[in-house]
């Protein structure tokens, strides 16, 4: 047994970059500060006496939820009106989107070939990548609040906003995936007097078209999530009756809506990663 | 090693000079996923259309294009007194920290309930990994503007409700990526200390915390970048920023206020995907 004086001396147990730390620590909270103030963050609001009772009573109601058979039966209409906004929103946004891609794409430039793309061929290509981007870059809610005023309430204004927003955003990607294949086929296919069409068919579409498909397919997984929260403004749907059951304090209803509406995500989720799979 | 045997004869000989021809696969086979994949895709797509009362006559109708018209007639002439440019700053600067106050609770909140949503060696019983994930799952799958609308029965109008709802969803996103990437971590190093009978604690503190922070760093930063976003358009219900300020204006039909609201979130948004795209560029190379 060695005695207690043979051993090392311990090592220095201080954090020898502690400056920097504590540096960096006080740092952040100075920053931290006003964004705080910024926020009005007060937490303990919630614990107020009258807010808490309000709470209370509201989370209080949500057992049991209610499961009328009526109301279930005007949820699950409304589930189904919230997957068709959806699914008719994404095919308008792939009506929008197919165009605009085969329009955008370079690998499909005939003028590119020889070496630079021709000048208005490059405008045109600029301009369209612009309008997707303008078209991206407005989120779908402000679209809705804009169609809600102009086509009132109702579905066609989800329709028409999540249109917009994805076939923006389906627009974009698919150009970069469509570039980010090998592009000598279609080359080729060009140089050799194939049609535009003919070159995207048969060399460019077959390389990418499980890549294609499975972004798609989780695009309309997005989609499935934001067209609930478009009922919030107004544009039918699971989010409007949920909307309007929480401002009539109907926490029951809430209840089953919420679970419904995360039994729906999960669902969505576990159809799309299914098809993605089986694509990959 | 015995030297490779030649090829069998019968072989040789049941290949024959020409390939024996083979009828192609049927179009449409009972069995082909493809047909039934697309064809639920188109019987999904009409029964959408046909279901919804879409009212294309009154959006394509003279009266509605000429609101339309109209609408965006006004927005371009957007307010620019100096005290309404003031409030538009603040309400910006409200956005923006809104998304860091909520992302930054998401991440400290996300960590917490990373570590028991997480199996961290294979003899690791991990009894609370089903139902943190349970948790992390329902988090995650309520969206922020349902939170928002939630919380504002219990924190009212203002920016809070926005911050916390942020805070929630966001905590789903990041709980679940953490948990992923701490099982993804190499196991070396934490092996390493549990042999030599370091607590579990600490395994996690030196070893496989320290490997997985830069990938929990720009989870957190990739995230705090959707939620400015996010928290843009979060205030339509009420819960503060410059959604608030839009619903506000849009409400009371100032379309000069309502086009520089939105042209300031244009801007935001737009600001946001350039210093992320240049940022990202500037780390990949």
């Amino acid at each position: 047994m060695a005695a207690a004086g043979t051993l090392p001396p311990r090592p220095d147990r201080r954090d020898p970059a502690w400056v920097g730390r504590v540096a960096w620590t006080l740092f952040g909270l100075v920053l931290l500060a006003p964004a705080l103030v910024a926020t009005e963050f007060r937490p303990w609001v919630l614990l107020e006496p009258d807010n808490l009772k309000v709470t209370r009573r509201f989370v209080a109601d949500f057992f049991p939820p209610k499961l009328e058979l009526s109301f279930l039966a005007m949820v699950a209409r409304e589930t189904w009106r919230t997957v068709a906004i959806a699914t008719a929103g994404m095919a308008l946004a792939l009506v929008i989107a197919v165009p605009l891609t085969l329009l955008s794409t370079s690998a499909l430039s005939v003028s590119a070939l020889p070496g630079r793309m021709g000048a208005l061929p490059f405008a045109i290509r600029l301009a369209i990548r612009w309008l997707l981007i303008v078209l991206r870059s407005i989120p779908e809610l402000i679209w809705a609040l804009v169609f809600v005023r102009v086509v009132g309430l109702g579905p066609t204004a989800g329709v028409l906003a999540i249109a917009l927003t994805y076939g923006g955003m389906l627009g974009k990607v698919y150009a970069e995936i469509l570039e980010s294949g090998e592009t000598l086929v279609t080359g080729s296919l060009l140089r050799n007097g194939a049609g535009r069409l003919q070159a995207f068919f048969y060399g460019l579409l077959p390389q990418s078209s499980a890549e294609l498909t499975s972004y798609t397919v989780y695009r309309w997984e997005c989609a499935i999530r934001s067209s609930a929260v478009l009922g919030f403004v107004g544009a039918g749907g699971l989010g409007q009756q949920m909307d309007t059951s929480m401002k009539m304090f109907a926490g029951s209803e809430v209840a089953t809506m919420l679970a419904v509406f995360v039994l729906l995500v999960w669902l969505a989720d576990l159809a799309s990663g299914w098809l993605r799979r089986a694509l990959a | 090693m015995s030297p490779a045997p030649s090829p069998p004869r019968a072989g040789r000989l049941a290949r024959a000079a020409n390939e024996p021809y083979r009828v192609p696969p049927p179009m449409f086979d009972a069995r082909c996923r493809a047909c039934w994949f697309m064809a639920g895709l188109v019987a999904l797509t009409v029964a959408s259309f046909w279901s919804l009362d879409l009212q294309w006559g009154k959006f394509l109708s003279a009266d509605a294009m000429g609101r339309m018209g109209r609408f965006l007639g006004e927005l371009t002439s957007p307010t620019t007194s100096p005290a309404f440019l003031g409030k538009l700053a603040v309400a910006t600067l409200e956005t923006l920290a809104m998304s860091g106050v909520g992302t930054l609770i998401a991440a400290v909140l996300g960590l917490a309930l990373a570590v028991p949503a997480s199996r961290s060696h294979a003899d690791d019983p991990a009894r609370w990994r089903v139902p943190t994930r349970f948790v992390l799952n329902v988090l995650r799958s309520i969206p922020e503007l349902v939170w928002a609308a939630l919380l504002l029965i219990s924190a009212g109008l203002g920016p809070l409700a926005g911050t916390l709802a942020l805070a929630l969803h966001t905590t789903g996103v990041l709980g679940r990526l953490f948990a992923e990437a701490i099982e993804n971590a190499p196991p070396g190093p934490a092996f390493a200390l549990r042999a030599h009978g370091v607590p579990a604690g600490r395994v996690f503190l030196y070893a496989t915390l320290v490997q997985v922070l830069p990938q929990l760093m720009s989870y957190t930063l990739y995230r705090w970048e959707n939620n400015i976003r996010a928290a843009a358009v979060l205030g339509v219900v009420g819960a503060g920023g410059l959604g608030q300020m839009l619903a506000f204006h849009m409400g009371l039909f100032q379309m000069g206020e309502t086009s520089s609201v939105l042209i300031a979130m244009m801007m935001l948004v737009a600001m946001v995907d350039l210093l992320s795209y240049f940022s990202r560029r500037l780390l990949s190379r």
